[in-house]
């Protein structure tokens, strides 16, 4: 009769069954650390993407900073550079 | 593909993906810290491009060519390369978002995963189930090189 909206059957059309779905986000889920700390199993799809988009800008945004962080320490020591040497050397 | 797969599941980045990012990281550093230049503002910030743009590239290298966010990265990052030294015109690489949005009927999945496929390399021609699947190891992988990137900060800043 009258279709239910709990599950969206949008996709059902490609192919894709709804659990494939639903696994990943939950897989996807599992790697937030927000949500992961929330320990709460009622997070919904839409809420996952959207920490998703967060959490992958906060990600490049970290990258940069570092990026420049570590421009910083390369021009202003010479240390750093035997550093990063060993480092290297101790992978 | 099995479901449940052991490795997939894990969040944590293994150790082997965080030493193949830290060696290529570290390698590409070593390189741009001989490239020796006064230390000027202009220069800083240079470099820290060149530093970011080394973070991607042993990011999407140490992932492999089996994943296709770390192919269309490699990618955009090598056409990015070639027309900076072969041209000086600046094109802008988001040149097709001009898409009229699908905002108004889709449901709230799509519309939120239109938004995910901006962000993840190469997500535009991926169907939802494996921008779903590239989106996690994309997540990892980029968390394992700010991993590494904040490991070798804390070292260097003693």
């Amino acid at each position: 009769m009258s279709s239910r909206r709990s599950r969206s059957r949008q996709s059902s059309s490609s192919g894709i069954s709804d659990d494939q779905i639903i696994d990943l986000v939950s897989k996807l889920q599992q790697l937030l650390p927000e949500i992961r700390n929330r320990r709460s199993d009622k997070v919904s799809a839409a809420k996952v993407l959207q920490e998703t988009c967060n959490y992958i800008r906060s990600l490049h945004q970290e990258v940069d900073d570092l990026s420049e962080r570590l421009s910083e320490l390369l021009a202003n020591s010479d240390s750093a550079q035997a550093d990063v040497i060993r480092n290297l050397l101790m992978q | 593909m099995a479901p449940e797969d052991p490795v997939a599941m894990n969040p944590a980045p293994t150790p082997s993906l965080r030493t193949k990012i830290s060696r290529r990281f570290l390698e590409s550093l070593v390189k741009i810290r001989a490239s020796l230049e006064q230390p000027t503002g202009g220069n800083i910030q240079r470099r820290a491009r060149r530093i970011k743009i080394a973070a991607y590239s042993s990011m999407a290298c140490a992932a492999g060519s089996r994943r296709a966010w770390s192919r269309a990265l490699l990618a955009k990052l090598r056409s990015r390369a070639k027309r900076r030294h072969h041209s000086q015109h600046q094109r802008c690489l988001g040149l097709k978002r001009k898409r009229a949005g699908s905002r108004n009927m889709a449901p709230y999945k799509v519309s939120r995963a239109n938004e995910l496929r901006r962000l993840v390399p190469g997500g535009k021609a991926m169907d939802l189930c494996n921008l779903l699947e590239e989106t996690s190891h994309f997540i990892q992988c980029l968390a394992a090189q700010v991993k590494v990137m904040q490991t070798i900060v804390d070292r260097c800043s003693v």
